[in-house]
């Protein structure tokens, strides 16, 4: 019988040597004269196991990892085809506890079909969602995906279904459905998971987000930052097309939609809606004004339901089961479920779908593990290089987003940085300056300036040039940008530079800084 | 300004760029990584050819050009390796891996090495923030960089 050996082809993988264990696993398979096939599956999340190998049993999957291209003979004389014992050995993965854990609706499949297969994707619930919506009335569908409660998962959290009932209302000849894959935000990376480990259900949730609308086009605007996410979408595309899930009639149905796909060119700010809108369009990734809205006037001036990856991912669960099974779980006004991407110094980081709700203690130390240094955390950013540090003394935090919004933070794309001790704040706080500086699109006055500005400012800090003038001065300069700015990147950074002087002073004390300086 | 009249091989490799991405809708973009896949970088001539075959004027397409970070105005070394500086690999010392590397190779951020053999370029996520800290040369992914790996790198970029 032939024997199935999934070695992750995701670029977390990758970056860990995957490519050297499947090429050492092909050898192997060779020289051995074993019949057994290599499925490039994506990653399950668990990137310190990573490169993680899994064989199909009759008992099951069972897992190795993380293994590296020299463990890959030992692995074999130890019968790793039919799930034999070795020090590798991890068991069923599904019982491993930071899987146990977990509730996968939208990574439901993602680290095990084969990303490219549609047969795959169908074996594991896939297709259901979209064979619903074709038959149900546009209106019926948009209903069903507010009802869920299901909010935009790129950060702003402005709930989906009134987004689609927008577009559905505004008259057009054409409307299209733009998927925003520009996952700029540091220690984020659940879009590029889902595009490397299970591009079916992205391509599953912008159909049914045409059927919704009566658009019939839709673009996937992916950072070139993701060039294995890229290749990974134009696959599945092709895949989807040929079988007739895209095209001029979606499986059968009275209407047709398509994707394309396009790369962004490296500029963080066309993560903003409308600035990716431009880019789309050919032009200068600058913000947008609003009104108009993007629903109403959005891609070349046309009606626009635009959403992030995980938003439009999430959407072929919502119809496959129901409104109301995705809303019953998570807490308050956030349901259903976030993939956590837990980053940075961290034991044990990857990604954790889970229901809203959890405290961001248990997140970083149960789950993480505390730091991979082993040093005693100090910081923690959430949401990216726009949301706030977190101290210790408020991991008691529930991770959602009213509950961040209170404490001064924001829970954004769901990504979490650790920081260990060794974390100096007032340097935080000024790479968040430079960071906005770079990245501004130069639209709007406080961003533009007020980010250099800000740099100027904390670095006289440091240098301890009138700390208490300086520290006065980045208080009001973070009001006005807060206030004033266009877009959440002038208007956010004031998150990150407030979070680390408010909750971390001694580091932004004159005699801690002229230490520091000694 | 007199424009050098565009050599004739590079208008004729521009224009078959321009001719397979022209009917995309907003095909500015796509053009522009088009032809810096063709040449290495955007050469100067290259931004006419495109506004006129677009009906644009050459500002709004030297507008375009400027704004987003993966064009180069110049070629690069033979390899590019980024690496990157953002939150989740400062956290595992990005920092200290920059400097390694910037001493390794002799050069700074935005530079290519006098052999012509590297360009180096802070990049801002990979999304590899759980294999931080990372880097990628030549469209090859690395996570967990420490000196080996580096050595690696440099191995590599030198062969």
């Amino acid at each position: 019988m032939s024997v199935t050996i999934y070695i992750p082809g995701d670029s977390g993988s990758l970056s860990l040597g995957a490519e050297k264990v499947a090429k050492a696993v092909e050898t192997e398979i060779a020289a051995r004269g074993i019949d057994a096939k290599i499925v490039r599956n994506g990653s399950r999340g668990l990137y310190w196991l990573e490169p993680m190998v899994e064989v199909a049993t009759e008992a099951g999957r069972v897992a190795y990892g993380p293994v590296s291209a020299k463990d890959v003979a030992s692995l074999f004389d130890a019968g790793l085809a039919s799930g034999g014992q070795h020090k590798l050995s991890l068991g069923d993965p599904e019982k491993l506890p930071f899987i146990a854990k977990q509730t996968r609706l939208t990574f439901a499949r993602c680290g095990i079909t084969d990303p490219i297969s549609l047969e795959d994707y169908e074996a594991h619930g896939g297709l259901v969602g979209l064979r619903k919506a074709v038959a149900m009335a546009p209106a019926d569908i948009v209903k069903q995906v507010t009802e869920s409660g299901l909010r935009g998962r790129g950060g702003a959290g402005f709930p989906t279904g009134i987004k689609w009932k927008t577009v559905l209302d505004t008259p057009g000849e054409q409307k299209y459905i733009v998927c925003n894959a520009d996952e700029g935000d540091s220690a984020t990376f659940a879009d590029r998971m889902i595009m490397e480990g299970d591009p079916f259900v992205l391509i599953e949730g912008m159909a049914i987000a045409g059927l919704a609308t009566h658009a019939t086009k839709g673009y996937v605007y992916i950072r070139s930052e993701y060039p294995h996410a890229i290749v990974a979408m134009e696959k599945a595309v092709k895949v989807a097309r040929r079988a007739g899930v895209l095209g001029k009639s979606v499986l059968g149905s009275s209407q047709g939609f398509d994707i394309e796909i396009r790369s962004g060119a490296g500029a963080y700010v066309c993560g903003e809606e409308t600035s990716l809108l431009n880019s789309l369009e050919g032009k200068r990734g600058v913000v947008r004004a609003k009104p108009p809205l993007p629903a109403i006037q959005g891609l070349f001036g046309k009606p626009t339901v635009i959403n992030n990856v995980i938003s439009l991912a999430s959407v072929p669960i919502v119809m496959d089961k129901g409104a109301q099974y995705y809303k019953d779980f998570g807490m308050g006004r956030s349901r259903g479920t976030i993939p956590i991407q837990i980053a940075g110094n961290v034991k044990h980081g990857g990604l954790f779908e889970v229901a809203f709700g959890l405290t961001l203690g248990e997140i970083v130390d149960e789950i993480g593990g505390g730091t991979a240094t082993g040093r005693p955390v100090k910081a923690v950013q959430v949401g990216g290089p726009l949301g706030a540090y977190f101290p210790r003394a408020l991991f008691d935090t529930p991770f959602d987003y009213e509950e961040f919004a209170k404490r001064d933070g924001l829970i954004g794309h769901a990504g979490i940085t650790v920081f260990d001790d060794s974390a100096d704040m007032l340097k935080q706080a000024r790479f968040a300056m430079e960071f906005c500086a770079i990245e501004s699109c130069g639209k709007c006055t406080p961003c533009r300036i007020g980010s250099t500005r800000g740099v100027e400012t904390l670095d006289k800090l440091k240098q301890n040039i009138e700390p208490e003038k300086q520290l006065a001065l980045v208080t009001d300069l973070c009001n006005t940008m807060k206030f004033g700015s266009l877009c959440a990147l002038g208007g956010f950074t004031p998150y990150p530079v407030m979070s680390a002087i408010n909750h971390f002073p001694e580091d932004f004390r004159p005699a801690a800084v002229a230490q520091a300086a000694e | 300004m007199v424009m050098q009249p565009a050599s004739t091989e590079l208008a004729q490799r521009t224009a078959a760029v321009i001719s397979e991405l022209k009917s995309l809708e907003g095909p500015l973009i796509p053009i522009l990584h088009g032809v810096q896949e063709e040449f290495g970088y955007v050469p100067q001539e290259t931004l006419p050819i495109i506004a006129e075959a677009l009906n644009l004027s050459r500002a709004e397409v030297h507008g375009v050009f400027t704004f987003y970070h993966d064009f180069r105005h110049h070629p690069a070394g033979r390899h590019v390796l980024k690496v990157c500086q953002a939150e989740a690999c400062q956290s595992m010392g990005s920092d200290a891996i920059a400097a390694q590397i910037k001493q390794k190779f002799g050069i700074g951020f935005h530079e290519t090495s006098k052999d012509g053999a590297v360009t180096l370029e802070p990049i801002y996520c990979l999304g590899l923030c759980a294999c931080a800290p990372a880097a990628m040369l030549d469209g090859e992914v690395i996570g967990r960089l420490d000196a080996d790996k580096i050595d690696e790198i440099a191995e590599e970029i030198r062969s």
